[in-house]
């Protein structure tokens, strides 16, 4: 499957405006952790590294790709230790939370019962 | 036959991934179901990782032989990345959070440029519209890279005082100029196939020198105010960068991805300038704070001072209350003390709101985060637009470490270099009580006349200090305290 410049306007398009939506209904309280999220999110630039790294076939593309995978990772898995500790923070007076400091790995939404 | 089960299977879990994501960042909208979006998108995201390996089946003849070295380089740098971020992300205190983002956005913005150049240097780019795009997502890599550095440092503290030097922006111009221009230099010599690569990748290198030099020059002139936009603006940078590397790639989940968070970040820098009343290209491109002349002698009137026994028992006999929170109070990393004495004040029957302001802190809803940690119920954290009318109604107002937000000449005093920005109107309360450290101006160095209203005592002291003492008088009142 070939991606030309024509369709990749169209895929640009689509999902410039699905993150122009998301942001638009996004109440101001969470505009950090949505913040970082959304770094997260481009995070996903470390399969790039990690596809460019393994079709290297010199020094320098292999240096160069190393370095990519490196910064891609570390982007991506900061993102998510942030983001996740951050909102995991965020609690009701319903259901407030025995300690607001706990480091927690796994995640629960916030439901009300 | 084989090869294409490989491929099928990566295109499948791409297209997943890229639902996961957007799907996550839309749960993420939403306090209730935040923090289940952050894990479904790290699903996603674990997905990807892991069938990106799956290339292996599929690599260049001439990349196979390095296939076994490059995949434990893979390996090694996932491994050494992700993990010393990870540890970084778990230890960071919630009030170094911007530059920790800064960082890491550097951090996406770097690997976008490095895929840049190894489609370059190994040529594997071709043709005018794919060395395009190579060359323009490598140039807004490249400067969310540099420029996010300088952002980290500044937020850190390692870079003090915004640099301003007469013919800055000149040079910023010939910069930029100079290294678009180098970059479409670039394209041309490529694009037929013709010119040997090793006669151009001195000018490839210099490609990249020039972005991260103007990187750096953009920076280095913006002041910590406009920081929150700086931020959003290099996040937007770098969405857009992923993108058009994965078109280079040909890989839709990068684009669809990153495309998803240039338009996000675009969305929120404008949402932040709106809050602060500055257009993005006056953040960028002029020097905040040149205007701002402090006043000399405008004010006749005297403050009255206040001791803080005095104003936590007011506020204990008061119906109503609300605390609006500045970066002042993060400073004294004095949240918990805060919260604790609004928990006193709700057990005698106070009723207590707080009131945030969108460019609070360092970075947007970076108040909302801090007061989270501390414990703060979100349903008790308002918004300017929910509670502003409502200081009208409201007995007393606490403002806490904050002072430019509550500034009412930003409604009435046309010289004023914050007038039209949206400010929280607490100087409408029956009474106010301002903690602050000193005598000194807020931010830009601006006179605020609330503190010499009739309605408004001052209380000076380490914001830690003052809440202390609040929450000692309140207990003397002789309360059980609510714990």
């Amino acid at each position: 499957m070939t991606i030309s410049i024509l369709l990749a306007l169209y895929i640009f398009m689509l999902a410039g405006f699905a993150g122009w939506v998301i942001i638009g209904r996004v109440p101001a309280i969470l505009h950090t952790p949505l913040m970082s999220g959304s770094n997260f999110v481009h995070g996903i630039v470390v399969v790039g590294g990690v596809g460019a790294l393994l079709n290297a076939s010199s020094g320098l593309e292999q240096a160069v790709g190393f370095v990519a995978v490196l910064l891609g990772a570390g982007n991506a898995a900061g993102g998510y230790a942030v983001t996740d500790r951050m909102l995991a923070m965020f609690h009701t007076s319903a259901h407030p939370k025995p300690h607001a400091h706990a480091h927690r790995s796994v995640v629960k939404p916030l439901k009300k019962t | 036959m084989f090869l294409m089960i490989p491929t099928l299977l990566m295109g499948l879990v791409d297209f997943a991934v890229a639902f996961l994501l957007i799907y996550g960042l839309w749960r993420m909208s939403s306090p209730v179901t935040a923090a289940a979006g952050i894990s479904v998108a790290g699903v996603g995201m674990l997905a990807a990782v892991m069938a990106s390996f799956l290339v292996v089946f599929t690599v260049s003849d001439a990349a196979r032989p390095h296939l076994l070295v490059n995949s434990a380089l893979a390996l090694s740098a996932l491994i050494i990345g992700g993990g010393a971020a990870w540890w970084a992300g778990r230890k960071v205190a919630m009030t170094a959070m911007p530059q920790m983002v800064a960082l890491y956005n550097g951090m996406g913005g770097g690997a976008a440029a490095a895929i840049a150049a190894v489609a370059l240097f190994g040529a594997h780019a071709q043709g005018v519209t794919a060395l395009t795009v190579t060359l323009v997502g490598a140039l807004i890599g490249t400067l969310s890279l540099s420029g996010s550095l300088v952002a980290w440092a500044k937020l850190g503290g390692l870079l003090n005082a915004p640099l301003r030097l007469k013919g800055l922006q000149l040079i910023n111009a010939i910069v930029m100029l100079g290294t678009v221009a180098l970059g479409a230099y670039i394209v041309f010599l490529l694009q037929g196939g013709a010119t040997p690569l090793t006669a151009v990748s001195g000018l490839i290198g210099l490609f990249f020198i020039g972005a991260l030099l103007f990187g750096v020059l953009m920076t280095l002139p913006i002041g910590g105010a406009d920081m929150p936009v700086v931020i959003s603006i290099y996040n937007a940078f770098t969405g857009l960068a992923v993108g058009l590397e994965g078109f280079v790639l040909q890989a839709p989940a990068l684009m669809i991805a990153g495309m998803l968070v240039g338009a996000a970040g675009i969305a929120l820098t404008a949402l932040m300038a709106k809050a602060m009343n500055r257009s993005v290209m006056h953040v960028l491109f002029s020097h905040f704070g040149d205007s701002a002349k402090p006043k000399q002698g405008a004010e006749t009137r005297p403050l009255k001072v206040t001791s803080p026994g005095d104003a936590g028992t007011a506020m204990r006999y008061a119906a109503s209350v609300i605390i609006v929170p500045g970066y002042g109070l993060a400073v004294a990393q004095a949240q918990q003390k805060l919260y604790e004495f609004v928990k006193l004040l709700q057990a005698a029957g106070v009723g207590v709101r707080f009131a945030v302001h969108p460019v609070a802190g360092r970075m947007p809803g970076q108040m909302d985060v801090l007061l989270a940690e501390a414990g703060v119920p979100y349903d008790m954290i308002f918004q300017l637009e929910d509670i502003n009318a409502e200081f009208a109604n409201t007995d007393m107002v606490l403002v806490i470490g904050a002072n430019d937000v509550v500034n009412p000449s930003a409604r009435a005093d046309k010289s004023s270099p914050i007038y039209g920005m949206p400010i929280l109107n607490a100087d409408q309360a029956k009474q106010v009580y301002v903690v602050k450290r000193g005598q000194g101006k807020g931010y830009a160095g601006i006179a605020n006349p609330l503190f010499y209203a009739d309605n408004c005592d001052m209380v000076y002291g380490d914001a830690l200090a003052v809440m202390s003492g609040m929450v000692e008088a309140v207990k003397g009142l002789g309360l059980s305290a609510a714990s």
